[in-house]
């Protein structure tokens, strides 16, 4: 046995491989958010951009205050997140599902590295990009608007969640996805009207009961308001509920994104 | 020790076809093996469940003793993949291609970094290092999975037809570089459609049809399983009518050149000997058929009369 295929072999034998390997995976994906930057990057500062200068300069200055804070301030938080869930969302969706398309899949799959790490791995570089993108989105809030931070522990929670659970559902999507229409299927259809609805640009309290109670069925409408307490102190949901439902969604997720590996579902004959 | 056992292994994919039937193999460490088959026989299927692309339905796979059952991180470690598809990021570079696949073995950078450019350079496409992967040629391409097959230097080598339609030139330069590789102690499992390719670099053999292993030695007991062979005579000046040779099948082809069927209890001495005392100069001579391809048909035609199915050999 070569001195090479030697270092290999003792690496696998302790498990030491694994840091290397998912190491590698982290920087394999943020090379890609970096390389293709004028599609992950540039497209939702712009639209965070439009957002702010209609919904909150042109718009909100009618409106007035929400929550006891202006509008601009009461929306900002929002679409930060609702920056987040989208690109975290996205980031993994289109990696993974071109790494199947182009069958490169094939080198993670060949290499000695458990299906936890690969999915863990994937995870990591949707957050990364949720992270990144969410920072770009909050120094253009800047401009518009003054941002204070009330609990810097729950915004940091919840976007740090938020954008783990959200790059699972990604994850998950790929898993399942036979062509390009089906990987834009779910954000087109399902997440961003879920992301319109969940109290990104208002607070349900002024919607009629039925209403409110429907928004309540909207999971993101906790995330949004727990990341929205952080900055501003007040959420239209229990706290301790919706960081209860995101600790859960994102182990039940997790949970299921291994087993689907291990079952080979969509990525193995 | 073995590099490779498959135990009863079967695969039925979802649709109900059954690619493997049980098949048992061996592979000696140092070997250089030939795996062949006609298309759909379940070659790349076996490999698959070897590599862990295909989920398979029943039986083991070891590879150097590593069950891929209980020890499937070590037993990848020991093996690396040169697929038949093209299945690189296209868009990434080729060093990063490398140095990326090194890691996924835990090879640190620095490490992968410098074992890039031993087979970069090994297989001639150092200048290339920076280039984005899809603007290779066809045989660079090919030459870049073999690369990343071996970054981490796997001991138990499987290529899947490495050579399809890459030019004669490349090829060669495979063939001599899979050698030098195998010499250093690599195993090395082959499937190509070129059967000479199989004759001139393997020691052992499998034939595989219909999800079963229907030879399975050395290369040489299994060329000497052929009772005949089909000469082509390159004549000093074209042959007109048909040269007698008593107890020879002898034909005229069309260059004028002659074709002789040669029996195992019979030799060329004596042909040469026939043609001479008539006058027939002989000046070269080749096979007519690779021989491995002659018993290859052979055998799978032969799968075919038993069951029945019509083949050209069966309908001539």
């Amino acid at each position: 046995m070569s001195a090479g295929a030697e270092a290999v072999a003792a690496g696998v034998q302790h498990g030491g491989h694994r840091w290397v390997g998912f190491r590698t995976i982290v920087i394999r994906e943020f090379s890609r958010i970096m390389r293709i930057w004028g599609q992950t990057i540039v497209p939702p500062a712009i639209t965070a951009t439009l957002y702010f200068v209609i919904f909150g300069s042109l718009i909100g200055r009618r409106i007035g205050e929400m929550g006891g804070v202006t509008y601009m301030q009461y929306i900002a938080p929002g679409l930060i997140m609702m920056s987040v869930i989208t690109n975290s969302y996205g980031n993994v969706v289109s990696s993974f599902f071109g790494a199947k398309f182009g069958r490169h899949i094939e080198e993670l799959l060949v290499a000695p590295l458990p299906n936890w790490l690969i999915v863990a791995g994937y995870v990591m570089g949707g957050l990364l990009r949720g992270l990144l993108v969410g920072l770009v989105v909050t120094l253009i809030a800047l401009f518009f608007t003054r941002l204070h931070v009330e609990h810097l522990g729950a915004v940091l929670a919840a976007v740090l969640l938020t954008a783990v659970i959200f790059s699972l559902l990604g994850f998950v999507n790929a898993v399942f996805a036979k062509n390009f229409d089906q990987i834009s299927f779910v954000p087109t259809f399902i997440l961003t009207p879920m992301t319109y609805l969940g109290g990104v640009f208002y607070s349900i309290a002024m919607l009629p009961e039925w209403a409110q109670q429907i928004s309540k069925a909207n999971p993101i409408l906790y995330m949004v308001n727990a990341f929205r307490y952080g900055f501003l102190g007040t959420s239209d949901v229990n706290l301790a509920l919706s960081f209860a439902l995101m600790v859960v969604a994102a182990a039940v997720l997790f949970g299921a994104c291994v087993w689907l590996m291990e079952k080979g579902t969509g990525t193995r004959e | 020790m073995q590099a490779l056992s498959l135990r009863k292994l079967t695969k039925t994919y979802r649709n109900g076809v059954q690619a493997l039937k049980g098949i048992d193999l061996d592979v000696e460490q140092g070997d250089f093996f030939a795996l062949l088959g006609p298309n759909g026989a379940g070659k790349t299927t076996a490999i698959g469940i070897i590599a862990s692309l295909v989920n398979k339905t029943s039986g083991r796979a070891l590879v150097f003793g590593h069950d891929t059952d209980t020890q499937l991180e070590a037993a990848k470690a020991c093996l690396g993949l040169v697929p038949q598809e093209i299945n690189f990021n296209q868009f990434e570079k080729v060093s990063t291609i490398l140095v990326n696949q090194a890691g996924f073995y835990g090879i640190p950078r620095r490490v992968a970094k410098e074992r890039m450019e031993i087979w970069l350079k090994r297989l001639q496409l150092w200048e290339k290092r920076d280039a984005v992967s899809r603007t290779l040629s066809g045989g660079m391409k090919r030459r870049l999975m073999i690369a990343r097959a071996l970054i981490h230097e796997p001991r138990l080598l499987i290529l899947d037809e490495p050579t399809a339609g890459v030019d004669i030139e490349v090829r060669r330069s495979m063939w001599e570089f899979l050698r030098q590789l195998n010499d250093d102690g690599t195993t090395i499992i082959l499937t190509t459609h070129y059967l000479e390719e199989a004759e001139n670099l393997c020691r052992h053999i499998a034939i595989i049809d219909e999800g079963r292993i229907i030879e399975h030695d050395r290369m040489a007991t299994v060329l000497r399983k052929l009772h005949s062979e089909v000469f082509v005579l390159n004549t000093r000046q074209p042959v007109a009518v048909v040269p007698e040779l008593p107890g020879y099948a002898v034909k005229l082809a069309d260059d004028g050149s002659i074709e002789v069927e040669v029996t195992k209890s019979q030799n060329l001495n004596e042909i040469f000997a026939a043609l001479s005392a008539r006058g027939v100069e002989v000046v070269s001579m080749r096979n007519k058929a690779n021989r491995l391809e002659e018993l290859f048909m052979r055998l799978v035609e032969g799968r075919d009369a038993e069951t029945g199915l019509a083949t050209p050999a069966a309908t001539a």
